[in-house]
């Protein structure tokens, strides 16, 4: 438990030498979910129906930003090679790679989400919901982020390949969250869905470290 | 068996051997196929003519959930074992995938034109058939997109295996989801329901798409073990 303690307390004081990544995170989510009452018209009744959605796709993509940092520094400095070789598990290494990665983009998307529901006149009924989604679905962005962002070190153009490679993979993910919320709203209930993401989260919480610990050994064999 | 054929050259002295008769058992395939499905089929009594589509559709669509599925056989097969050759047939398994996948969107959307009224429709089976062919599209930019070739075999391998979560969905997509698209009718626990007259031409082309791609995966290997062997042969001669 102490090689995670050091290794947080590492990747934290790192995340927060570099606190302005995330606030360009969380400017980006701002200004893309703040281009749509320009584009589609600030009726309110349509940002009402299209804000939940707007706001899950630009969590998406806002998450896609800091995503190919993950491993970078540590690729290029070395630093990942003596993490490689070290004695401490490297599913362990990647947990808390994932986990600072969320604390510095998913959680700032989830505190800002509530904000953007008032500007796009989310209803207040699906707020607590929407909020759950975010909380169950973030970190599954984060954990399916690491696989693309060990598979692209080194890639040319990594950053928008680790893109393509796993924004189709979380399709998933956008359909039931989004659908929490119309869920509610039509009166059948978010549980399902909640379940669904749930579901998810575990899924890719059991699987992906060793996917993306065997890429990384990959990377730097 | 499996290091049998990991040698290239007897790989590649077989494979000469088969190409001809894949060949022509695909040709022989398609062109019964052909006859059957545009001259000698019925009309379906709702669809009129437009269900000859189905006799590409279906067999396109069931090749691309095929070949991803052998991409990812081949890629477990490379990782474990280190087995170049898989490693090379996944690589050239990859674009044939790619353009069955593409071959059977375009034609789905044709064919939803005159019976659904829409070119697409967001359901399940389309949308998961959507990103079955992201993934190829991502299996091959991230294949290529390492200056050493190494990096790049090993990397998309991994993304492949990943990948291959969303085949399953598709198979089942109609099956979980009321979606517009109609549940499987071919492939079912009780038996086909589509009539025999239309199944004959449907297997012999679902055939003929199956040789086609035998005989492509073929000849697409060799090419890419002379490529790699003309690129060996070139740093000899330039550290020479």
């Amino acid at each position: 438990m102490s090689a995670f303690a050091v290794l947080f307390r590492r990747e934290m004081r790192l995340a927060m030498r570099q606190s302005t990544d995330s606030f360009m995170v969380i400017a980006f989510f701002v200004v893309a979910v703040v281009l749509f009452p320009f584009g589609v018209g600030p009726e309110p009744n349509m940002l009402a129906r299209i804000g939940p959605g707007v706001i899950w796709v630009a969590a998406l993509l806002a998450a896609m930003l800091s995503m190919d940092r993950m491993f970078m520094g540590d690729y290029e400095d070395g630093s990942l090679e003596l993490l490689v070789l070290s004695p401490v598990p490297l599913e362990l290494v990647v947990l808390v790679k994932v986990l600072t990665h969320w604390l510095t983009t998913g959680l700032p998307l989830i505190v800002t989400a509530p904000l953007l529901f008032v500007m796009m006149n989310v209803p207040e009924d699906i707020w607590p919901v929407l909020l759950m989604t975010l909380l169950l679905g973030t970190p599954v962005l984060s954990l399916l982020g690491s696989v693309g962002a060990a598979l692209t070190l080194g890639a040319r153009r990594g950053g928008v390949l680790l893109s393509l490679l796993v924004l189709p993979l979380l399709i998933p993910v956008l359909i039931f969250a989004v659908g929490a919320g119309d869920a509610v709203l039509y009166g059948a209930g978010a549980k399902a869905n909640l379940m669904l993401l749930g579901g998810m989260l575990l899924g890719a919480l059991a699987l992906t470290p060793w996917v993306t610990a065997h890429a990384l050994r990959e990377a730097v064999a | 068996m499996l290091h049998y054929f990991a040698n290239p050259t007897r790989f590649q002295r077989l494979s000469r051997r088969v190409e001809p008769w894949l060949l022509t058992a695909m040709l022989v395939c398609f062109g019964a196929g052909l006859y059957f499905a545009l001259f000698s089929s019925p009309v379906d009594y709702q669809q009129g003519h437009t269900v000859r589509i189905m006799y590409i559709h279906v067999p396109a669509a069931w090749m691309a959930l095929f070949c991803y599925t052998a991409m990812a056989v081949a890629a477990a097969v490379a990782m474990i074992w280190k087995h170049a050759l898989a490693d090379v047939a996944a690589k050239a398994t990859a674009p044939i995938g790619a353009a069955f996948t593409f071959l059977a969107l375009v034609t789905g959307s044709l064919w939803g034109k005159p019976m659904w009224g829409t070119w697409w429709v967001w359901d399940a089976r389309l949308t998961s058939v959507l990103v079955l062919f992201f993934l190829y599209l991502g299996y091959m930019a991230l294949r290529d997109a390492f200056d050493e070739p190494g990096r790049g075999a090993r990397a998309s391998a991994i993304l492949v295996l990943v990948g291959f979560v969303n085949v399953p969905i598709i198979k089942f997509s109609v099956d979980w989801w009321n979606t517009l698209h109609q549940p499987s009718s071919v492939l079912r626990m009780d038996g086909p329901t589509i009539h025999a007259d239309m199944l004959t031409p449907l297997f012999l082309m679902a055939a003929a798409f199956q040789f086609y791609y035998f005989w492509l995966v073929l000849v697409r290997i060799r090419r890419e073990l002379m490529v790699n062997r003309t690129r060996a042969l070139r740093h000899r001669q330039a550290s020479g």
